[in-house]
């Protein structure tokens, strides 16, 4: 995974990248599988939403009526080479960034960020949000397609450590990395835009979205973590995610057998007019980013973070990066913390590590409201369940026939 | 009449070095005692049976 150099190098629909989708109504959302039945509310509301989007049901009632009747197909973006936040749906006619990994030749998938406050990935599914959703698929992703093309591709390994460098963490804090993507792909589009218009309004989405490269790095996470999956023997966890029900976890030696947990609440901070009370558990494949060693993991890169998150003190913030190393197998040699004497980030979750200290890997995480599309109400930082940990290390045993 | 190494010790300022319950090394400071606290709990919380697997898969 130190090796590894993951690419932007695309924007396509996403039965093209991925041909599953072409046959039936799947829907891939977050985390480990799960049934219509145990899926939690902002789950349900963005399933709804996003039947409506690709024409399966005319309405909202339907959409829940067909999900509930098994008209709908659901499985995690994680058996599709892909990854999704909060909700994370993906279906067909949605638009995918598509990183590839040039050390392995691997790629993975993400859809593009929607933007803040109603957006589909923590629920939300009216009609600006599903008007927002087709603009994204015909205008927003053709155009950017045909730019990373066009330039044949935006390297994100030394992007990603310099906007470590500028205070991100690349989970809750985006914004230094969003600017370095839109300075790179901006000569691109404005090289293969015809319409001047059209361009200044996806130029001006892309610039007023702060978390506009929370999905891109998600991919590179993926893009970076698959080509670990399989190892014989390896205790490094592969991949994290939560479905607002369930925490799953994955381990290189046990192969793609999930190790799922209740998952926990977040705690954090929330917009005025909301408190925890309003909250969803944890949810998104966007804990990607903790297995590569970022967001909570690189919070000392990122003070800004721990305050929006109701972490603590800002001069706090190395704190947290210096527990995760108590977890990881090693540390970067090229995402480093400038303001830790550029201490590498933590990078490999080794189970053996998180079940001998008893230290959770922990999580920076947006807050969705726990009903059907309403949206986000906070930020905060939620643990890992310890019990994914020990299952893992228990089949690893197995694996290797330890008793 | 020359102090003992025991009796010297006792009446010297103490310096503790605190392991595992942190509540103990607090009660030293509250009373103006130089101490400092190392954060250690036995391996995987002390259950035995995961503490040998992880002695057995080199932790």
């Amino acid at each position: 995974m130190l090796n590894a150099d993951p690419v932007l190098v695309d924007v396509v629909p996403a039965h093209e990248a991925i041909p599953a989708l072409r046959d039936g109504r799947k829907i891939l959302h977050a985390g480990p599988p799960i049934d219509w039945d145990r899926m939690c509310g902002p789950l349900r509301g963005a399933i709804a939403g996003i039947a409506v989007f690709e024409g399966w049901a005319s309405g909202l009632d339907e959409a829940m009526s067909m999900a509930g009747d098994g008209a709908l197909e659901f499985h995690p973006n994680h058996h599709f080479d892909a990854v999704g936040p909060m909700t994370g749906m993906t279906t067909r006619g949605q638009p995918v960034m598509v990183v590839e990994n040039r050390a392995y030749g691997n790629r993975a998938y993400c859809t593009i960020n929607e933007g803040l406050g109603k957006v589909m990935r923590f629920g939300g599914n009216d009609r600006e949000v599903l008007k927002r959703l087709e603009w994204l698929r015909d205008v927003a992703g053709p155009l950017l397609g045909v730019a990373l093309r066009e330039c044949g591709g935006i390297p994100l390994k030394s992007l990603m450590a310099r906007g470590l460098s500028m205070g991100d963490e690349m989970h809750q804090r985006n914004v230094a990395c969003s600017c370095l993507l839109l300075r790179e792909i901006g000569p691109c589009l404005a090289r293969t835009s015809e319409n001047v218009t059209v361009l200044a309004d996806l130029m001006s989405f892309l610039g007023g979205n702060d978390q506009l490269f929370l999905n891109v790095g998600m991919a590179a996470g993926k893009a970076i973590m698959d080509p670990v999956r399989g190892i014989e023997s390896s205790s490094i966890v592969t991949a994290m995610c939560r479905n607002g029900t369930d925490f799953g976890v994955r381990v290189s030696g046990t192969g793609d057998t999930w190790f799922i947990a209740p998952v926990e609440m977040p705690e954090g901070l929330y917009f005025p007019g909301f408190t925890e009370a309003d909250s969803n558990p944890d949810i998104g494949d966007s804990t990607i980013l903790e297995t590569i060693g970022l967001g909570a993991f690189a919070m000392g890169a990122a003070p800004a973070v721990a305050g929006f998150v109701g972490a603590g003190a800002p001069s706090q913030a190395g704190n947290f990066t210096r527990s995760m190393g108590e977890i990881a197998f090693s540390e970067s040699p090229v995402w480093t913390i400038p303001a830790m004497d550029h201490l590498g980030v933590p990078t490999g979750i080794d189970i053996r590590r998180v079940v001998e200290t008893g230290i959770a890997p922990t999580i920076n995480t947006g807050i969705a409201h726990k009903e059907p599309g309403i949206g986000q109400i906070g930020a905060g930082v939620v643990k890992a369940p310890m019990g994914c940990f020990v299952q893992a290390l228990r089949a690893l045993a197995d694996e290797l026939g330890v008793s | 009449m020359e102090k003992t190494k025991l009796e010297e010790f006792l009446s010297s300022p103490m310096h503790v070095v605190n392991v595992g319950l942190e509540a103990f090394a607090d009660e030293l400071d509250t009373q103006g005692v130089s101490v400092v606290h190392v954060d250690w709990s036995p391996p995987a919380g002390g259950d035995p049976e995961l503490a040998g697997l992880l002695s057995k898969l080199g932790a």
